[in-house]
């Protein structure tokens, strides 16, 4: 069902825990679902992320999409950062599940929730960056894929 | 290589070798059709009609009573749909239980879409039926009532007795989908008062796409397969004859083991109950602990999800199964699950467990100390269990 890079972020994921004091820390997704990812960034003064630390509940793929989506932005600049799609994540563990591609998508916005709550602390205002929901059990009407 | 061991005994069993020993033969030099006239063909109907008598002496009725279908699912199919079209005179409602198994459930969906009224009757939060509901629910176009013999979920067992009674104190007919509780617990279909009863050979050590239906003298369906005479004209269909054989043959067996295999089920699921209670926190039992399938065990584990600990058992080596949504494909944890009152994030973080004659204590203590550490490896990872330890939400079970 998942491929080998999958199964790997899964048993052995990258970045796992918390930052204390973290220059952003975004969660998102809803127990609902089933979902609920944290990620926590350290930003240096150049705005480069110099760690990222994450915390999932959820299925195989939630975690192995966390993983890699920490992988890939780690070292990143913020602007970088941004520029991580879901896409991007599925394409790094050579594809997901039809039925996992939320997975991905719940990753680029615990990114974005991060890199909003880092904005916000720091007073920078990014185009096209916008505030995550604010309740993690904040039910969602989704489609069944 | 690493050992299997195999919890998942209510998806489905290994077929016996005496069983596939007793089916090869039908495949190959006694392949012949039941309905022909000449030596090979028709000895296969009295092959039959042997394999009905064993099933009916189960049952506690007479082998003209069982029909043979492809499988549980069918059965199901058939006793709903047949009995909604025969009955569509009398009434078009029909009552069934919330929990039970997609077989009846999408098909009451399906009748419900052809003008057939629907009651879907809540359990308690042990997974139990509510009879005062059942009977509140009952309606003068009332013409069938279906609630399962035991739950493939959580393993609660019905008071069939009880909602047999009270279908026939009204004159409804009554259909249970016996699939997990076959062979499983003793069945007697007139002391029940059972009129229908669905049975499949998979989940007692027999073959796949052989399962029957129980149909009392005098309750008038029809047939829900058309074609040939099989059947006597109810089910047609060239007759499966090597899973009729195997389904027997396995029958024969799991009904004479029944009680030492219970007792052995029994041991080892109270050892696998206890040995969670005790060690591992957070943790509840799904479903009723008395009023059990002696195979069945079934647990939230609090602050994580149940597809990621399936992977991680199988990684073990140990095949389970889990109600948490990703398992199920589609967003939402078994309708079971959410019927006994689980908040959906408990729901995702089940796992379920099913014993069979070959586990033994070995294999239950290793799967224990498995789930310890896999549980504990997940909810390091877990933020819900971050923000409990932190005080900022979820209150333990």
């Amino acid at each position: 069902m998942y491929s080998e890079k999958v199964m790997d972020h899964f048993q052995n994921p990258r970045n796992v825990g918390e930052i204390e004091n973290a220059s952003g820390v975004g969660t998102v997704g809803n127990a609902k679902c089933g979902d609920i990812m944290r990620i926590y960034f350290d930003i240096d003064e150049n705005q480069v992320i110099r760690d990222v630390k994450f915390k999932t509940f959820g299925c195989g793929a939630a975690v192995a999409t966390s993983s890699m989506a920490t992988e890939l932005v780690k070292g990143k600049t913020i602007y970088e950062a941004l520029e991580v799609t879901n896409k991007a994540v599925m394409e790094a563990l050579d594809g997901l599940p039809p039925v996992k591609v939320h997975c991905s998508l719940l990753a680029e916005e615990a990114i974005h929730a991060a890199l909003w709550d880092y904005c916000e602390k720091q007073g920078i205002k990014i185009e096209g960056l916008e505030k995550p929901k604010s309740d993690i059990s904040e039910e969602e009407d989704e489609e069944d894929y | 290589m690493k050992k299997t061991i195999y919890l998942d005994h209510a998806a489905t069993t290994a077929a016996r070798p005496e069983v596939v020993e007793a089916m090869l033969p039908y495949f190959t030099e006694k392949y012949g059709n039941p309905s022909s006239i000449y030596d090979i063909g028709a000895k296969n109907k009295g092959v039959i009609t042997g394999a009905r008598e064993v099933i009916a002496g189960t049952l506690g009725t007479t082998p003209e009573n069982i029909y043979f279908t492809a499988g549980g699912t069918e059965s199901d199919n058939w006793a709903l749909v047949a009995t909604a079209e025969a009955l569509a005179a009398k009434g078009n409602h029909i009552i069934t239980s919330t929990i039970e198994h997609h077989a009846v459930l999408h098909t009451c969906q399906y009748l419900e879409k052809r003008g057939f009224v629907v009651t879907y009757v809540d359990v308690d939060e042990n997974g139990i039926l509510k009879l005062d509901e059942l009977k509140k629910a009952i309606r003068p176009t009332t013409i069938l009532i279906s609630v399962m013999f035991a739950n493939n979920e959580i393993g609660t067992i019905q008071p069939i007795k009880e909602i047999g009674q009270i279908a026939h104190e009204h004159g409804i007919l009554f259909h249970t989908d016996a699939v997990q509780a076959y062979c499983q617990l003793p069945i007697n279909v007139d002391e029940y008062h059972i009129d229908m009863l669905s049975a499949s050979a998979h989940k007692l050590n027999g073959p796949k796409g052989i399962g029957f239906l129980y149909i009392r003298k005098g309750v008038k369906i029809r047939s829900f397969i058309h074609g040939g005479a099989q059947e006597r004209k109810r089910r047609a269909g060239t007759e499966n004859v090597p899973g009729i054989v195997g389904f027997a043959k396995a029958v024969e067996i799991a009904q004479a083991t029944m009680k030492e295999r219970t007792e052995h089920e029994l041991k080892l699921r109270e050892l696998l109950i206890s040995r969670i209670y005790k060690e591992v926190p957070y943790v509840r039992l799904n479903g009723d602990h008395e009023r059990r399938l002696p195979n069945n065990v079934n647990f939230s584990f609090q602050f994580i999800e149940g597809e990621s600990l399936l992977i991680m058992l199988d990684m073990a080596g140990i095949c389970a199964s889990s109600g948490s949504a990703c398992t199920s494909g589609s967003l939402d944890p078994s309708h079971v699950l959410l019927a006994i009152g689980l908040p959906h994030e408990i729901a995702h973080g089940s796992l379920r467990l099913t014993l069979g004659e070959d586990n033994t204590e070995e294999d239950i203590n290793y799967v224990v100390d498995k789930i310890k550490e896999i549980v504990e490896h997940l909810r390091a990872m877990s933020p819900l269990y971050e923000d409990f330890l932190a005080g900022r939400s979820h209150k333990p079970m």
